[in-house]
């Protein structure tokens, strides 16, 4: 420390105060993780030796056991597949609809547009919860032979697809409806008197422009419809059909007999969203403070 | 072009919105549409007069509310206002505490639930509550379980107000720091004086975030204990409604009305101030 506080003219002289929040900091994101930490470490000790020594004791043996064990016998594979049947075409579709909202709404200015983005903006603050008893219905009512397993909405991938579009495409139109109007207004225009249709100005002028707002949205929803909960639950009732996340819910009680595998179950459940995150968590942070910047 | 998405989102969100507050008035048994009844304000009285669980379930998504507010929130501002002062390993500060912001809320469930275990958990092991007759049920017990869940709910709001606060901070102009610290204010009046005021839009969304959250946490508390004595909320006694033992149509939409009409307190107004701003724009 001596030296440190030594008088030597230093351009940024470390004061005790930085280090003191450091200390704090490191603390803290120390204790931030202390929850994942122990899952981790609880999934990585066998079951036999926790339930001998304790769980909070030094480890004799650590392997990866409980995550193959939790992997294999519950066939999570099969609920991870399903999660991709319904969250691959949810994002894309929930872009390309809300696209297109963004640039009517942005490009033709009529009192209209702003009635129609304030109804998807407030559609997607409402609570999941105001929406379901009459949805769960509709989807009873809505008989779809041959096309979905079930012969309904309900209970299918279709099912839950819609109402993830319905349901994220008034925070994406919002956020992309602000971003397209900050596009220079002469691009369209220019288009215009050169003949485009609206069609071509959408999809090979503004389209392409909102490349990085996409990329965000993108990161967002992945996540959000990954971590959907609460419609699967609701909307299927065949354990076999649920996406992985609701799935963990109905094999924790059937499969994951110990704690060791429930944190197993769990944690191999996080590793897409973590990965998405720690791979493209500038898109991710960007996505949630663009809609959240305008204020 | 705005058509289909248009459809969509009005058929699926608002048709079914409006359809909540009509099934409110009425008893159905789901099978065929002329067993609806109306029954006037019937599925209201014994909802307030007769719910157990009613009452309750309200002052959960109220506390829900005021502790998100009074304890992630400023915490997620401070941690912001720390972090934004070009300090190094900002980024890996960062991302321990917005990590939980990525998982599911179920994840966060299970995750927490190996704390909070009272046999094998980690707080019950560490205390030595683990044992018989000294037991601590963070889970069960309707005074402990509220509080419990509120904890792993804060330990998410924290990260995700963190970022909303720097994204904020980051537009605040440098200059106004300087020509304050000039005028020989220190830190905290900096601070209370000149940086606060400017987060006014910030501190907008992050209330009506904070207040929505409240509003529709349930993944948590269902994981948890799916929402039993202590932990009630609005939106589980609306979903037990659905696919509880007791599924009735009417009285679960009552609920989801008065879900819906304190969600509308808070979004029409923010909408309003919204798009008033953007039409100046």
């Amino acid at each position: 420390m001596s030296s440190v506080s030594a008088p030597v003219k230093q351009r940024t002289p470390i004061r005790p105060a930085r280090i003191l929040l450091h200390v704090f900091l490191a603390g803290t994101a120390l204790a931030w993780l202390a929850p994942l930490l122990w899952a981790i470490y609880a999934a990585l000790r066998p079951y036999g030796e926790t339930s001998a020594k304790g769980y909070v004791s030094w480890p004799d043996k650590l392997n990866f056991d409980n995550f193959t064990g939790a992997f294999t016998q519950s066939n999570m594979a099969h609920y991870f597949g399903n999660t991709l049947i319904i969250a691959v075409p949810a994002v894309l579709l929930t872009l390309l609809l809300s696209s297109m909202v963004a640039f009517y709404v942005s490009r033709f200015d009529f009192r209209l547009n702003l009635a129609l983005l304030l109804v998807f903006t407030a559609g997607n603050l409402l609570p999941q919860q105001v929406i379901i008893t009459p949805l769960y219905r509709l989807y009873l009512l809505v008989d779809l032979p041959g096309i979905t397993m079930s012969g309904k909405l309900y209970d299918s991938a279709l099912g839950l697809v819609l109402i993830h579009v319905a349901f994220q495409s008034g925070f994406c139109a919002f956020v992309l409806a602000n971003y397209m109007r900050m596009l220079p207004h002469e691009l369209t225009e220019a288009a215009l008197v050169d003949g485009a249709s609206v069609w071509r100005m959408y999809w090979q002028i503004v389209l392409p422009l909102c490349r990085p707002a996409m990329a965000a949205l993108a990161t967002l929803l992945s996540i959000w419809i990954y971590n959907d909960f609460f419609w699967a639950i609701v909307l299927i009732s065949t354990g076999e059909n649920m996406p992985i996340t609701s799935a963990l819910n109905n094999l924790s009680g059937q499969y994951f007999t110990d704690p060791n595998l429930i944190a197993a179950g769990a944690l191999l459940t996080a590793i897409p969203t973590l990965i998405v995150y720690f791979l493209l968590q500038r898109q991710f942070v960007s996505g949630l403070t663009l809609g959240a910047n305008k204020g | 072009m705005a058509g289909v998405p248009t459809i969509l989102h009005v058929a699926l969100v608002w048709v079914t919105a409006l359809a909540s507050i009509a099934l409110a008035f009425t008893t159905w048994d789901g099978i065929g549409f002329d067993s609806i009844k109306w029954v006037g304000l019937d599925n209201f009285t014994q909802l307030l007069t007769d719910n157990p669980q009613f009452w309750p379930a309200v002052e959960h998504n109220a506390i829900w509310f005021v502790v998100l507010i009074l304890i992630p929130t400023p915490l997620g501002l401070f941690l912001a206002v720390q972090l934004d002062k070009k300090i190094r390993f900002s980024r890996v500060y960062q991302t321990a505490f917005f990590l939980p912001v990525v998982l599911s809320m179920a994840v966060i469930g299970f995750v927490w639930q190996l704390v909070y275990n009272p046999d094998t958990g980690l707080i019950n092991s560490l205390i030595g509550a683990n044992e018989p007759g000294h037991y601590i049920d963070w889970i069960g017990d309707p005074d402990l379980n509220l509080w419990a869940v509120l904890v792993a709910a804060s330990w998410r709001h924290t990260g995700y107000m963190m970022i909303l606060y720097l994204a904020g901070l980051k537009g605040v102009d440098p200059s106004l720091r300087e020509a304050s610290s000039l005028d020989g204010a220190n830190e905290w009046q900096t601070f209370k004086n000149v940086i606060f005021p400017t987060l006014r839009p910030t501190n907008t969304i992050v209330l009506v975030v904070t207040i929505i959250e409240a509003l529709r946490a349930f993944d948590l508390v269902f994981v948890f204990n799916k929402g039993a004595q202590g932990t009630e909320l609005l939106s589980i006694l609306v979903t037990n409604n659905i696919i509880g033992e007791s599924s009735r149509i009417g009285y679960g939409s009552a609920i989801a009305v008065v879900l819906l009409a304190i969600s509308l307190i808070v979004i029409i107004p923010y909408l309003i101030a919204t798009f008033r701003k953007e039409r100046q724009a």
